[in-house]
């Protein structure tokens, strides 16, 4: 029995590992083969540039970040964009011309010597971002993660109105300008492999070389890949399992010995690591941060990748997170343009992108009440959605029925 | 024994903590009023105004709350959307502008009053029943991430219609003074904004604690099962409940739109700040969404309108968020409210 078991695990585990690879191949292959997609009849308009899939990238990552608290530990994060922004913010200070009054250079790459500002390898800077992002969720986390439920939603939603106005406003504080206001930070510096890698025959600053949004592209994918890789191994450990626990019971987490407080703050904590790693690369390829893109309505969009990809599981989410992501850069765009071409009347001026966020809220509802575990279900979530978490209310009962002849299945 | 006593010191240390703050504040207004007392009073009839209506809005939340448990996101964007519909109601059906007849404004105002305040008691009424009934076994969690989708929704219908401009009515209420002393003056415009809540806050308050229904929602918010098992029609309670707070909204409004313009996203933010009162009068609790809703209104006004050491209009959003925050840490409970789980 156990050995077969064990077998079938594995050739589970084998044909996992297969596909994986096959997208991984065909991630990489991409940008050399959009061309020839691009130029297909019928879809040919319908395939990304490999630039928007830069952006559906990083969408994802962020999106497998918000699924670390939202999926695993089931604390709804209505402030992700805080992240984004601090993420975003620190490739300013530590990557930029922002702070000219010092100077000062460690292995940037593609500026002329002498530049003023902080310039700092970019490569350095990701992971300064994540670690200071950690940081902001620690400590926006300690106050507010004894709040359970839709109270925490509302403070996670408070915090994230609150950074980008404080953003906004501070470029000046006691005539110190940390964030230059409503200009934002740019430019920030682009990744590269600086001098080493130019002798090598790798570019040595993406942003100038030829095949920048290739490179960009690759290097998404790569910290996309990572990601990927610490929210699996995360959800199998021993803190993973604590969060499940935590998600679907949190007295009898309690009550089995889980630090309540601790499990938390690690999933907000690590949450966010993700999401200022994914903020600051997306900095360097735009070329800047700017307080106008950190609004509410991007932790609704990232939350909806999570919902609509099925909330807890990884693969979900990242299917979630490159279909959403595609309407978002470019989908809506082409839908409507095909639109206007068919020449029918009625929705002549219709534009899909000026009602892209009614058409995620449809996306919410009516992924809620028909498929709520979304495109690619986790199975204990799957479980736990079926059958439920809390008892039945009595009011609710379809037939006559009492609390002794009650049926899980009947709910 | 220790440990009793680490609590009560604990306790003591968050509480000297927010009494302090509160100080603070109340020192840095009566500085202000010593400086400027006539400029005071007027922003603080100010404050009262915006407060009134943002008391309107926060009753639809704490209304939905106390009894589904539920933050209804999609409220303030029914309030937006009945504010927009208003104004096509005032301006294109009835035509009301700046000279008309006093009769005609009154009339002409309860009509639109009856008719929006009817027609978005079914609307939300209506989203309860497509969007929340069939998750009420859900998660907890279901629901409220169903209420932003419907958020967006409403938004976005209102977009469609009414486009990004912003819509307004002409003045057709006078500006005249209703009392004017020296610089302080208080007009009929925002007077009308008291004319118009203060007898459905009566009405309200009646139908909660005195009619039939009305002790049925309360049974409700106290606790679904029990109510249940005594009779009472749970389904058609939360329905009259959205119905109550619908039509709230509709009113809320009505009487945003005679003072302010309106668009598809004012009631995003307006929803916040109404709901952030709601949560410091203590959630649940009518009264507590009313005064809170004040206070609010009276903070919002202090902060953008006081000469001395004001954060200003920039700052106002951080400000709100910063008292939910506070509030949600320090005092769960709001200013009103019982002690519940959730804060402990």
């Amino acid at each position: 029995m156990t050995a077969l078991g064990t077998r079938a695990r594995s050739a589970a585990g084998n044909r996992n590992t297969v596909v994986v690879a096959s997208l991984i191949v065909l991630a990489v292959l991409y940008p050399t083969i959009v061309d020839s997609l691009q130029s297909l009849p019928l879809i040919g308009d319908f395939v990304p540039s490999t630039d928007s899939m830069v952006v559906m990238v990083v969408f994802s990552t962020m999106a497998i970040g918000l699924n670390m608290v939202v999926g695993y530990a089931g604390l709804l994060d209505l402030g992700y964009v805080a992240f984004y922004a601090v993420g975003a913010y620190t490739a300013g200070w530590f990557a930029s011309q922002q702070f000219d009054q010092w100077s000062f250079q460690f292995g940037a790459v593609g500026i002329a010597d002498g530049l003023p500002g902080i310039h700092i390898s970019m490569w350095f800077v990701l992971l300064v971002a994540g670690l200071l992002t950690m940081f902001a969720g620690i400590v926006i986390g300690l106050p507010t993660l004894r709040l359970l439920g839709d109270y925490l939603a509302i403070v996670t939603l408070g915090f994230g109105e609150i950074v980008p106005q404080f953003v906004r406003n501070a470029d000046n504080l006691g005539g110190f300008d940390l964030t230059h206001g409503t200009f934002g930070i740019s430019p920030i510096d682009s990744l590269g492999f600086g001098a080493i890698g130019a002798a090598i025959g790798l570019p040595e600053s993406f942003r100038q070389s030829s095949q920048r949004a290739e490179w960009y592209f690759w290097i998404a994918v790569l910290i996309l890949l990572i990601t990927i890789f610490c929210s699996v191994r995360l959800r199998d450990s021993r803190l993973g399992r604590a969060w499940i626990a935590i998600r679907e019971d949190e007295t009898a987490a309690a009550a089995m010995g889980i630090p309540l407080m601790r499990t938390k703050t690690w999933a907000y904590a690590l949450g966010a690591f993700f999401g200022g790693v994914a903020g600051a690369f997306y900095a360097s390829f735009k070329g800047g941060a700017f307080p106008a893109d950190f609004y509410f309505n991007i932790s609704v969009f990232l939350l909806c990748m999570v919902i609509l990809g099925g909330i807890g599981s990884v693969w979900g989410v990242l299917l979630g997170g490159m279909i959403l992501g595609y309407l978002n850069v470019e989908g809506l765009a082409t839908i409507g343009s095909k639109i206007q071409q068919s020449g029918i009347p009625k929705l002549d001026g219709f534009d899909p992108t000026k009602y892209q966020f009614g058409i995620y809220g449809i996306i919410i509802v009516l992924m809620m009440l028909f498929r709520p575990t979304g495109l690619i279900p986790e199975r204990r979530h799957k479980i736990e959605m079926v059958e439920g978490v809390h008892d039945t209310p009595f009011y609710d009962v379809q037939h006559e029925g009492t609390l002794t002849d009650r049926d899980p299945s009947d709910d | 024994m220790s440990n009793a006593l680490g609590k009560l010191r604990s306790a003591s240390v968050t509480d000297l903590i927010g009494l302090s703050l509160v100080g603070l504040v109340l020192v840095w207004l009566a500085i202000n009023f010593v400086k400027e007392p006539a400029d005071f009073i007027n922003i603080a009839l100010i404050g009262l105004t915006n407060g009134t209506i943002f008391g309107i809005v926060a009753l639809g939340y704490t209304l939905v709350y106390g009894i589904l448990q539920l933050i209804n996101f999609a409220h303030g964007d029914v309030f937006a959307l009945s504010g927009l519909v208003a104004s096509t109601v005032i301006v294109s059906v009835l035509g009301l502008d700046e000279g008309a007849s006093v009769m005609f404004i009154i009339v002409g105002l309860a009509f639109t009053l009856v008719v929006i305040m009817g027609g978005f008691a079914l609307f939300n009424a209506s989203i309860e029943r497509v969007a929340y009934k069939p998750l009420r076994s859900a998660p907890r969690l279901a629901p409220l991430i169903t209420a932003i989708g419907v958020s967006f929704i409403v938004q976005n219908i209102a977009l469609a219609i009414y486009g990004v401009n912003y819509q307004t009515v002409p003045n057709f209420i006078p500006r005249t003074d209703v009392i004017s002393i020296g610089s302080i003056s208080y007009s009929w415009s925002k007077a009308s904004v008291l004319i118009i809540v203060i007898p459905l806050l009566l009405v309200l308050s009646w139908f909660v604690s005195s009619t039939k229904q009305g002790k049925a929602m309360r049974a409700v918010a106290q606790d679904t099962e029990a109510s249940a098992m005594m009779g009472i029609d749970v389904n058609r309670t939360i329905s009259v409940t959205f119905l109550l707070a619908g039509a709230l909204a509709g009113a809320a409004g009505i009487i945003y739109l005679l003072q302010f313009n309106m668009r598809y996203d004012t009631g995003f933010e307006l929803g916040l700040i109404a709901f952030t009162a709601a949560v410091l009068g203590g959630i649940g609790n009518l009264t507590g969404a009313v005064v809170g809703a004040l206070i609010i209104g009276f903070i919002q006004a202090f902060n953008e309108g006081l000469g001395w050491f004001a954060p200003g209009s920039d700052w106002t959003r951080t400000m709100v968020f910063g008292i939910l925050i506070l509030i949600l840490v320090f005092r769960p409970e709001g200013i009103l409210g019982e002690q519940t789980p959730e804060g402990a």
